[in-house]
Parts: structure tokens; C-alpha cells; sequence
């Protein structure tokens, strides 16, 4: 049977499908990807339904080998440097694995997430319902954990593509400094006036103690007007909790269904992937806007996934020496 | 009655709230409109979370605009009482002795009460599932006798095995998965409240009773061992 081979995998390589959603009543995290933009882009690459299972690469890097037939894949790597067989390939691309063949992904200057699509489908079993990978409550992907060196994914459903590399087109995934957009509430009604301003006025640093779980933020902490204590309810993707100490932590894909610390603000679903993609150390502010607002980011990002990334090709440029000398490189090289 | 307040939790996720205690007259509220939520199958809401006092509703603003949700829901709200979800009265075995109480005698001094008045209490609480949250499976039960109020642990200890029987804050819990905890441990259940493979996988639903049933070491080791042959031990029959 055709298969992944996992060679190496870093700390916090996953499989992410769309997520475990229903079960949020039983206790259960939805999971699924921290970039969901880059995830929908990753599939709509290699023609895939957007919610189906895919590789998630830390900043840990991951090193694969097809076994038993080739493999055609996408990925979504923005900052990453991808190597197949060796060979530099742009961070977005498509790419065949001939049996044998590798691909590679180290973190590069940029970027915290990466994801890696087959066109086909990795024949795992779902656990309630879903492929996601919730490590701390061990369900979901391959036995509930991280990917480790050995592992091998068996894969199904295989559909050839076009075989040449490809470089994708996907400038909705370009870093930006903008502001990271939010909705005030449900519980900004808890912070005064100034605490809200400064919130939205301030730099915050990502810190070293983020994970899929939350991006704990640095920075001076905020004020409570009325306990930092509420009575447990539901969160979202994007959630911004202030706990007692005030410095305020966002919810990410691995967020638990209840939370009982005020909710100041949450990120809009469009800004999700930008927030994720950000590392330790990145420094960011947050900016409020509407509800309407917040929809139409929504839908325009919704409308340029739909159309899905465009492919180009990959020219690559030989230099010969004979070529590097007419250009008088060398000799102006030389003292 | 106080009335609904309708709170964004970013574009995607609606807080219907009812109050913002901890109070069964409300829970009962959440439920009845989670329920009628859940019959209403709107299109558009992916998933509800009922808890204390509020139901996270989970929507594609895309499919649902937030105003025609709102709509819906104070529609089916003004409704909810007339469809109640047919509730059940669980009866789980446990043990309140050693190795299974860790907590049990400091629980019992903090309380001034003898270990064995505690159990007493606890085994004649009738607890009511509030919500789940945390983990999978886990449930958060009302119901706690006043005189078992302690708050939780300075620090919390280290993971305990799953199905420990905990008090803290003024509500009960048994643990579904093995998890580091503040509450106060003081007995074990013989039967799981999550358990993959099982049907069901999740063993009771928010608004089900509860209550323990003491038994003694021997008993219960062949209780878990029937459990880990895959058999519910748990007992249960329609609340009436």
C-alpha cells in the first residue's frame, strides 16, 4: 500500500482535519488547524474537500519519504524552506514524490505553521467522528499523539497530478503588519474604558509559553473592573481571556470548550491564520471592529479560498561559469 | 424571569445568557432551549454548548446571519419549556477507602467532619449534571451538600487516575481522563464516564441525577474489572 513515511518529525507535527466539532457538550476540543486559511488553502491545491486530514509541521520541521508508489502532494509552507529530494522548491508549491522520494520542511526567518495535503486520502480511523489530533486528551490522528520518526501513514484514494512541480499563488497567506482584528466581548463590559483602550493601544509579545493550546501574550498587564472570575462559559477559536494577573491569552485550535476568565475580545475568523503564523518574540496590537466588518473579512476570504491558489511554473535559472564570467562576476570577485 | 442577553464571542459563536450564577432554576433554562435548538436543526449553527447559565451557540455567519439566529432562538426560547428531554437517574458504584481517597482524611478535618460523615453526605447527595467542560467527559455536578463546600487546593496535585470522585468549589466531579486537579479527591467510581468504543461514549447527559453507591475494596476491584471487559456497571432508570 502506498504510504508516508515519517523520516523525522520535530516536536508538535500533527494530522488536522477540520476539526471534532459536536462533541464541544461532552467536554471535547474541536482541534483542527492553528492557520485555518493555509489549511484550506493547502487542500483546494491538490483538490481536496476542505475539511479533510492533513499534515501540520511545527517550527520543529518534518521530513517525509513516499514508500510503495508515488505520492502527489501540496504544501503550504510560508517562511519554511522545502526541499524535495534535496532541491530547493518554493515554500508554496505542488510536487510529486516518485516511490523513495523525500520532501523536507525547515522553519525558515518567518512563519510558525506549516501543512503538507495528499491528493488522496490518509486511511486512518476517525476518532468520534474526526482525524484532529488532540494530544492532550490523546484522540484523534495517529494513536492521539504527535507524529514520531517511523510512524507511516497509509494513504488511499491516490490521484495523480500534473507531475511537474509547481509554485502556488496564494497572496491572501503573505505576512502583514497589520493590526490583528478583533470583536470586543462577550465580556468587555468587565474592563473599564481606559482598560479597553489600552488594550487595543498597546504592544503585545508573543511569548515563549504558546502553544496549540494559546498564545500567552506579553506586555503590561490589564485591570479588572469587576474579578477576574466568571461562571464558566463557551469560547471560541481566537477568545482573548485576561486571567487574574491581567496579561491576556488567546484560545487557539487546542482551546477546552468552557472557559472561566472574562473574555475581553476575539479575534475575527479572518485574522486567525495571521495570529497563528506569528512566533515567539513577534510583537503585534489588536485593532476593534464591527460585527459587519468582521462578516465581510470573513467573506472575502471565504470567496478567494473558494477560487483556491493558482499554480505557475517553477523556472529554474543555470548559471554557467561561462555566463557568470561574461558578466564579469567572478573577476570583480577577485581582488 | 430576567431577560435573554445575546453576547458575540467574535462572528462566529452567539452566548444566549440566561444569568451569571450558578443556579439550577437557570441550568434548566440553558437546557430546555439547547434542546429545542438541537430538534430545530437550524442550518447554519454547527454546534450548541449548554453550561451554567448560558448556551455557546457555534454558527457559519456566512450560511446564518447573527440577526435571523437571534431570531430564531427567542422564537424557540419563548417554546423551549414544552419539549423537555426525557432525563435519567444514574447510580454510580464507588469506593470511599484507601487506596482510592487520597484526600479524604484532610478533606474530612478542613470540613470538621469525620471521614465517615462525609461519605455519609456524599452518598446521599443527589447531584445534578450541570455541564461538561475541560475534557472529554467531564461533568460538572450540582448538588453538593453545604457542609462539603471547601475550595479548591492551593496548588494543584499531581495527575490522579481517571474516575476519581472529587469535591471542590461547591460542586462534585468524577474525573473522566487522568488530569492534575485542585479538587479534592476522596473516592473512585467503578464506572467510566467516557469510554471510547462504548455506546454511549459519553455515559450521562447535562440535566441527568446522579448518585454514588458505597462499596468495599473487594467489591469494587470485581466491579472494575467487569468495567474493563467493556459492561456498564452503572445503574440507571427514567427520573421521574
Amino acid at each position: 500500500m502506498t504510504a508516508l513515511v515519517v523520516e523525522r518529525a520535530g516536536p508538535g507535527v500533527t494530522i488536522q482535519d477540520g476539526g471534532r466539532h459536536g462533541h464541544l457538550r461532552h467536554g471535547v476540543t474541536v482541534a483542527g488547524p492553528m492557520d485555518p486559511a493555509a489549511f484550506a488553502t493547502v487542500h483546494a491545491a491538490v483538490g481536496n474537500p476542505p475539511g479533510a486530514a492533513a499534515i501540520e509541521v511545527s517550527l520543529g520541521g518534518l521530513d517525509l519519504a513516499a514508500r510503495d508508489g508515488a505520492v502527489d502532494l501540496a504544501v503550504i509552507a510560508p517562511g519554511f524552506d522545502v526541499r524535495h529530494d534535496g532541491t530547493l522548491l518554493p515554500s508554496l508549491a505542488t510536487v510529486r514524490l516518485e516511490a523513495g522520494g523525500h520532501i523536507s520542511l525547515r522553519p525558515g526567518s518567518v512563519g510558525a505553521w506549516a501543512y503538507v495535503a495528499i491528493a488522496g486520502r490518509i486511511a486512518l480511523p476517525p476518532v468520534l467522528g474526526s482525524l484532529a489530533t488532540h494530544t492532550r486528551s490523546g484522540l484523534g490522528g495517529l494513536d492521539g499523539r504527535a507524529l514520531e520518526a517511523g510512524d507511516v501513514l497509509p494513504l488511499v484514494d491516490l490521484r495523480p497530478r500534473e507531475p511537474a512541480a509547481a509554485r502556488l499563488v496564494a497572496p491572501w497567506l503573505d505576512p502583514s503588519p497589520a493590526p490583528i482584528r478583533v470583536l470586543l466581548g462577550p465580556q468587555d463590559d468587565h474592563f473599564a474604558a481606559d482598560q479597553i483602550a489600552a488594550f487595543l493601544a498597546r504592544d503585545w509579545t508573543v511569548s515563549p509559553r504558546s502553544d496549540r493550546m494559546a498564545y500567552a501574550l506579553d506586555g503590561t498587564p490589564l485591570r479588572h473592573a469587576a474579578g477576574h472570575d466568571i461562571v464558566s462559559d463557551g469560547v471560541a477559536h481566537g477568545a482573548i481571556q485576561v486571567p487574574g494577573a491581567g496579561l491576556p491569552f488567546v484560545l487557539m485550535a487546542d482551546r477546552q470548550p468552557t472557559g472561566g476568565y472574562p473574555k475581553i475580545a476575539n479575534v475575527i475568523g479572518a485574522d486567525l491564520g495571521r495570529l497563528a503564523q506569528l512566533r515567539p518574540g513577534a510583537s503585534l496590537r489588536f485593532q476593534a471592529v464591527s460585527l459587519t466588518q468582521a462578516v465581510a473579512a470573513r467573506r472575502a476570504l471565504a470567496e478567494r479560498l473558494t477560487g483556491g491558489p493558482a499554480r505557475e511554473a517553477i523556472v529554474r535559472t543555470v548559471f554557467t561559469s561561462e555566463f557568470l564570467l561574461s558578466c564579469n562576476l567572478i573577476s570583480t570577485w577577485s581582488e | 424571569m430576567v431577560p435573554l442577553r445575546f453576547l458575540d464571542g467574535g462572528e462566529a459563536m452567539l452566548v444566549v445568557e440566561f444569568g451569571d450564577t450558578i443556579d439550577a432554576g437557570l441550568n434548566e433554562r440553558v437546557q430546555a432551549l439547547d434542546v429545542a435548538l438541537q430538534a430545530a436543526a437550524v442550518p447554519g449553527v454547527i454546534e450548541s454548548v449548554p453550561t451554567f447559565r448560558s448556551l455557546a451557540v457555534h454558527y457559519e455567519p456566512l450560511e446564518i446571519p447573527r440577526d435571523t439566529l437571534v431570531a430564531r432562538i427567542l422564537d424557540l426560547e419563548t417554546r423551549a419549556e414544552v419539549t423537555p428531554r426525557p432525563l435519567r437517574t444514574w447510580v454510580l458504584p464507588a469506593c470511599y477507602e484507601a487506596p482510592h481517597a487520597e484526600d479524604l482524611a484532610e478533606a474530612a478535618d478542613r470540613l470538621a467532619l469525620t471521614p465517615a460523615r462525609l461519605v455519609a453526605l456524599h452518598v446521599a447527595a443527589r447531584f445534578r449534571v450541570h455541564m461538561y467542560g475541560f475534557a472529554p467527559g467531564f461533568a460538572y455536578l450540582g448538588g453538593l451538600p453545604d457542609e462539603l463546600g471547601l475550595p479548591r487546593r492551593d496548588r494543584p496535585r499531581a495527575p490522579h487516575p481517571a474516575n476519581a470522585i472529587m469535591i471542590a468549589g461547591g460542586m462534585a466531579a468524577v474525573a473522566s481522563v487522568p488530569m492534575p486537579t485542585g479538587w479534592w479527591v476522596i473516592g473512585r467510581s467503578a464506572e467510566r464516564m467516557f469510554a471510547l468504543g462504548r455506546e454511549p461514549a459519553f455515559l450521562v447527559a447535562a440535566g441527568d441525577t446522579l448518585r454514588f453507591e458505597a462499596v468495599d475494596a473487594a467489591t469494587f476491584a470485581a466491579l472494575e474489572a467487569r468495567v474493563a471487559a467493556g459492561e456498564v456497571v452503572a445503574r440507571s432508570e427514567a427520573t421521574p
